[in-house]
Order: C-alpha cells, then sequence, then structure tokens
C-alpha cells in the first residue's frame, strides 16, 4: 500500500460556551472529538452522519477556517496545523473545497468568469495573466458549461449549473485532494447523479482524492472507496464501501443503513432497527461509549469504557459488542 | 487582460446607462440635475458676478424690493441687488458643497464601517464607541459650535458636514459588512489563501457598493440641506451666496412681510429641485446596481 496523502491524527474541536458579564467558559461543545483517518492517493474517503455529528466542522479544520483545538493533519508529512501564514497560503493550493450551498458559495457581484479565475489572482505567480482567459473557458468546458457564459452572474445559472461552477473553480489549482461538503445534497436527485458523475469523470482524469461528506447514504456508497460513520464528533466505524455496506458491525452503522429507502418496492423487507430517543448534546456527552444511550446492545462496560476504533470482523468499528449484521437491501 | 477589463468595463458602463435611460424617474432626475448642473458652469454667462455686490447695485441704479415686473428677470433684494445673480450663483455654492460633503461622509463612513466590520474584535468595539459618540451628539449644537470654532468659510462648512453626518453611514456599511462577511464565498476565498485586502476589494465591497451609492445619494440632499440651515443660522461663508444664505437673508430682511415672493422663492425652488433630482437618481442606481432588485433580467 502506498503513503497516505493526507493523515488526520486525533483531530478535536471544541467551541467554548461563554455565559454573563464576563464571558466566563462554563462548559464546551465537542463538535470533532478525536476523529483520525488516513487518504490515500487517487482514493473518495466517505464521511457520513446526522447533521451535527461533526462532519462540517472536520472539513473546515483541514482547511484551517476553524483553528482546530488540537490534532493533527499530516498531509504529505507537513502538518498542516502548525504552518505559519505564507506556508499555509502555499498549501491551499492543494487542498480544496465544494461547498453545499451552490448559491451562497458563489459571489453575486461577480462574473463567472471571475470567480473561476479568483484562485490565480489570489496566487498569480501561478499562470501569466494573459492565460487566464484561455484557462477558465477550458475549465468551463471540462465541467459542461458553455464557454461563452464567462460574463455571466451566478444568478443567471442553475443550481447544478452552480455547482458546476464551484467545481472548476475547485479545479483551477490543480490540486491533489477535494473536500466535498455535501456537494449535492442541496441539488434534486437527476442533478445529483449528474454531478457525481462529473466528479468521478474528473477524479479518474486529474488523480485527486477526495473527501466526500454527505448525509445521503446512497450517494456516498456510489461514489467512494472506503466510508467512515461519525456519531457525536467520533467516527464510530470505517471500512471498505462493499464491507462496511454489506456487514457493518457497529449497532449505529446497522440503524443508520436499515433506514435507508430502498428504490425498489417489491424487493425483500429488511427490519428497520428505530433508534429510542434524540442525539445527546455535544456539550455534555454520555460517558464512555458516546452511543450508549441509544444502543440496544448496551452494557455497563459501555457507560465505564470507551470502546476504541478497532478491527472487528470486516471493519474498524468502535462498539464492545461489535458483531456484523446484513441491513443493507441491495438496491 | 488589462485591455479586456476595460472593454468590460465600458460594456457595464453602457449597460448601466440603457437601463438607466429605461427609467422614467431617474431620466426626469437627471435632466432637472443637469438644468442646474449646467447653470452653476455657466454661471458667469447668466448673471454678473458684480450684481451679488451692493455697491455695484447701486451705483447700477437698481430699485430696492422691485418684484420681477419692474426688474427682470426676478426683482431685487432690500440692498438693490439682482435676486437672479443670487439664484444662479447660489446654485455653484450650494451644489459644490453637497457634493463635496457627501464625499467626506461616504469616504469617512465607508472606511470606518468597513473596518470595524470586517477587522471585528477590539478594534470593532473602539470604533463603534467612536461612531455612537458622534451620534449621540445632537447634531446641529455640535455642527454650530463646529462652524463658529473654525471659522466661516466653505471648506469649513464641508468639513462640519461631513465630519457630523458619517456616523450613520459607518453603521450602515457596518452592518452590511458583518453580514456578507459570513457568507460561504468569502470563506471560500479564504479557503484559497486569499488574505484581508483581497476578500474586501473582491467579496465587501462589490456587496456594498451599491448600499454605499445609495446613502451617498441620500447624503447629497441632506448635505445640501444641511448647508441651507447652517447659512439660514447665520453660519455660512460670509461671501459666498448660496441659496441657504438668500433664505436667511430674506428671512430677517422682512421679504414675507412685505410679499416679496420673487426674494426667497427661487432659491426654495432651487434647494426642492435639486435635492428631489438627487433622490430620483439614488433610487434609479440603486435598483441597477443591485442585480436581484433590478426588474428586467
Amino acid at each position: 500500500m502506498s503513503e497516505p496523502i493526507l493523515s488526520v491524527r486525533d483531530l478535536v474541536k471544541h467551541y467554548p460556551i461563554r455565559q454573563g458579564v464576563f464571558r466566563r467558559q462554563v462548559g464546551s461543545i465537542k463538535a470533532v472529538d478525536g476523529v483520525s483517518f488516513d487518504l490515500m492517493p487517487g482514493e473518495t474517503l466517505g464521511l457520513v452522519g446526522e447533521s451535527g455529528c461533526g462532519k462540517s466542522t472536520v472539513a473546515r479544520t483541514l482547511l484551517r477556517l476553524i483553528e482546530p483545538t488540537s490534532g493533527q493533519a499530516l498531509y504529505k508529512g507537513t502538518d498542516i496545523f502548525s504552518l505559519g501564514k505564507g506556508d499555509m497560503r502555499e498549501l491551499r493550493q492543494h487542498i480544496q473545497i465544494i461547498f453545499q450551498d451552490p448559491y451562497a458559495s458563489l459571489n453575486p457581484r461577480i462574473t463567472v468568469g471571475d470567480i473561476i479565475a479568483e484562485p490565480w489572482s489570489i496566487h498569480s505567480d501561478l499562470l501569466p495573466k494573459g492565460k487566464v482567459g484561455d484557462q477558465v473557458r477550458q475549465l468551463l468546458e471540462l465541467v459542461g458549461l458553455n464557454p461563452n457564459h464567462v460574463n455571466r452572474y451566478p444568478h443567471q445559472f442553475s443550481g447544478g449549473q452552480r455547482q458546476r461552477i464551484g467545481v472548476a473553480r475547485a479545479l483551477a489549482l490543480n490540486p491533489s485532494i477535494i473536500i466535498c461538503d455535501e456537494p449535492v445534497s442541496a441539488l434534486d436527485v437527476s442533478v445529483q447523479a449528474q454531478v457525481v458523475n462529473l466528479l468521478e469523470d474528473i477524479q479518474d482524469e486529474f488523480n485527486l482524492s477526495y473527501i466526500f461528506i454527505a448525509h445521503d447514504l446512497s450517494v456516498v456508497r456510489h461514489i467512494s472507496d472506503r466510508v467512515a460513520v461519525m456519531y457525536l464528533g467520533k467516527i464510530v466505524e470505517e471500512g471498505v464501501e462493499t464491507d462496511l455496506y454489506g456487514n457493518p458491525s457497529h449497532p449505529y452503522t446497522q440503524a443508520l443503513l436499515s433506514a435507508v429507502p430502498v428504490p425498489d418496492p417489491g424487493s425483500e423487507k429488511k427490519t428497520r432497527i428505530l433508534l429510542q430517543g434524540d442525539v445527546p448534546s455535544a456539550a455534555n456527552p454520555p460517558s464512555g461509549c458516546h452511543f450508549r444511550t441509544r444502543c440496544w446492545k448496551a452494557q455497563d462496560i459501555c457507560a465505564e469504557v470507551e470502546p476504541p476504533l478497532e478491527q472487528h470482523f470486516d471493519t474498524l468499528a468502535a462498539c464492545h459488542f461489535a458483531a456484523p449484521r446484513e441491513v443493507f437491501a441491495e438496491g | 487582460m488589462t485591455s479586456i477589463a476595460m472593454q468590460r468595463r465600458r460594456a457595464t458602463a453602457s449597460r448601466v446607462w440603457a437601463q438607466f435611460r429605461g427609467s422614467r424617474q431617474g431620466m426626469i432626475g437627471l435632466a432637472v440635475l443637469l438644468v442646474f448642473v449646467a447653470m452653476a458652469l455657466a454661471a458667469p454667462l447668466l448673471a454678473d458676478v458684480r450684481e451679488l455686490n451692493p455697491v455695484f447695485a447701486r451705483a447700477q441704479g437698481n430699485p430696492q424690493w422691485a418684484p420681477p415686473s419692474v426688474f427682470p428677470p426676478l426683482g431685487t433684494d432690500y440692498i438693490r441687488r439682482s435676486v437672479w445673480a443670487q439664484f444662479v450663483w447660489g446654485s455653484r455654492v450650494s451644489l459644490f458643497v453637497g457634493l463635496a460633503a457627501t464625499v467626506l461622509t461616504i469616504l469617512i463612513g465607508s472606511v470606518v464601517g468597513i473596518v470595524s466590520g470586517f477587522v471585528g474584535g477590539k478594534v470593532d468595539a473602539i470604533f463603534m464607541r467612536v461612531t455612537e459618540w458622534f451620534l449621540v451628539i445632537p447634531f446641529l449644537p455640535l455642527a454650530i459650535v463646529l462652524a463658529s470654532v473654525l471659522g466661516r468659510n466653505v471648506w469649513n462648512i464641508i468639513f462640519v458636514i461631513g465630519i457630523t453626518s458619517w456616523p450613520s453611514t459607518a453603521r450602515l456599511v457596518r452592518a452590511q459588512v458583518l453580514t456578507v462577511k459570513q457568507r460561504l464565498f468569502v470563506d471560500r476565498a479564504r479557503s484559497l489563501g486569499a488574505g484581508g485586502g483581497h476578500i474586501v476589494a473582491h467579496h465587501i465591497l462589490p456587496n456594498v457598493s451599491g448600499l454605499i451609492l445609495a446613502n451617498a445619494t441620500l447624503a447629497v440632499p441632506i448635505s445640501i440641506l444641511t448647508e441651507t440651515t447652517l447659512s439660514f443660522l447665520g453660519l455660512g461663508d460670509p461671501s459666498a451666496a448660496s441659496w441657504g444664505k438668500t433664505l436667511e437673508e430674506a428671512f430677517v430682511n422682512g421679504a414675507m412681510a412685505r410679499n416679496a415672493w420673487w426674494y426667497f422663492l427661487p432659491a426654495g425652488l432651487g434647494i426642492l429641485a435639486v435635492v428631489l433630482a438627487f433622490t430620483l437618481i439614488g433610487r434609479t442606481l440603486e435598483e441597477i446596481a443591485n442585480p436581484r432588485l433590478s426588474r428586467s433580467r
């Protein structure tokens, strides 16, 4: 196996909760609480979980849009979190992001040509000014848009087209990793498929690594090589896509997968696992295993000892009673 | 690249003009404003500047308190000066002070607002306390004190108006900057490695420029009215014949009691027309500047 292009170790992000006149810290929201994973060159790692589980926070800390509380993220051996301003600027060329909301992520007052050319105006040493126009047109063509639309404004495009603009912009600096933060969640299903296929095509063409964040399990399954499931700021299970979907061993993953709608009404019905209660507050997570309050397998040990993420059967799972169970119906 | 940028700028300008032409209110405002600008520029051709001097007026043998029928086109005042000359030359002072004070107001207000909103933290706290300090001081007394301390000349009047009317602009701009700063495209630019200067120039400014423009067009009539107020209270430049000064002199010397409508009406209507013209133009420009406000696209 080759070296990972990005390896994240014990990433933690706690938001302080402040109260009173003196803004005293009375607690903290543990948005991300010790996340570790590796990303291989050319691989797609899916990151799934309910809203509020810390997926997007992971993405934002990796780009240092949010400063992490602690942890390491090694990009080809250099720690992203300890870089100075200048070095970080340099490194940003290699890691790009596509945001969920194609409406808010494009500046409405700038033409599409300028939006896509923005990376070069920030890193002006990368491309001579005379060539920017050609590059922008090439990128537009690459993502399936009409290159003659460079002078249009974002509001003149549909949601899917806007997301293609987002993809073009992310590709401009020729990055090696693209973090896709719910890139298709805001689009309708037929357009989702087009954008996902576009992402797959350009991945093959440029040998990109993706971190693909979503809450739609079917989309993640379609695009990912490996999938990590997050719950309350932690990764609870991680594995190769076929193993994780075929034989999940963490109870939360099983419950999550059993809730995926089956497109064929005539197919054999799997039992749906219904969880009790709500996700606990990240300000005050349960002791030991975060999932124990809603888990049907929970024992005393679950409240006392936090289960490490270890190999159980086909996948890595953080559970004392991990056992494979087939829950995902083949669509 | 620069020639392409120039071309595009020219294309944008012609597009704005095409849209502006389509708006009736904008065209009316522009026409009215152009008439007054032309009058201000052509003042030496329209009226002899010496007519403003009472000694010259007396030597000319002008009648006192003459109605327009006796001394065309607009009659004379209590010291035999031509009201027409005062009206024509007064438009110069009023327009100039109004525009210059607006430039100062918008400049101070925008810089304070953008820095305060974008940098945030302690800078924001300090800037906003200063702004509030200026806001809570009653405007007129401060203006009167400043005007009398600094001395009565046109530049001081401009300074007084500028220094007293920027806080509301600053707060408006800051509020807008705060919302724009949270938008995803700013995060996006940051993740590309953009510095503060780039973000302000490319993302913040284009998204607050509409507001600044709208605010500027609102500030012009306010500046003109403020100049009128200060002149009316006797704090204007004594050597500059502004419309406000004409009104003050008409008031003090009992033009109302004498029923000398030709003395105060031209200046009053002139102020009304210019203020209205700026407001109409401003509203039209605001509609064009914000692509999502306009109906045509």
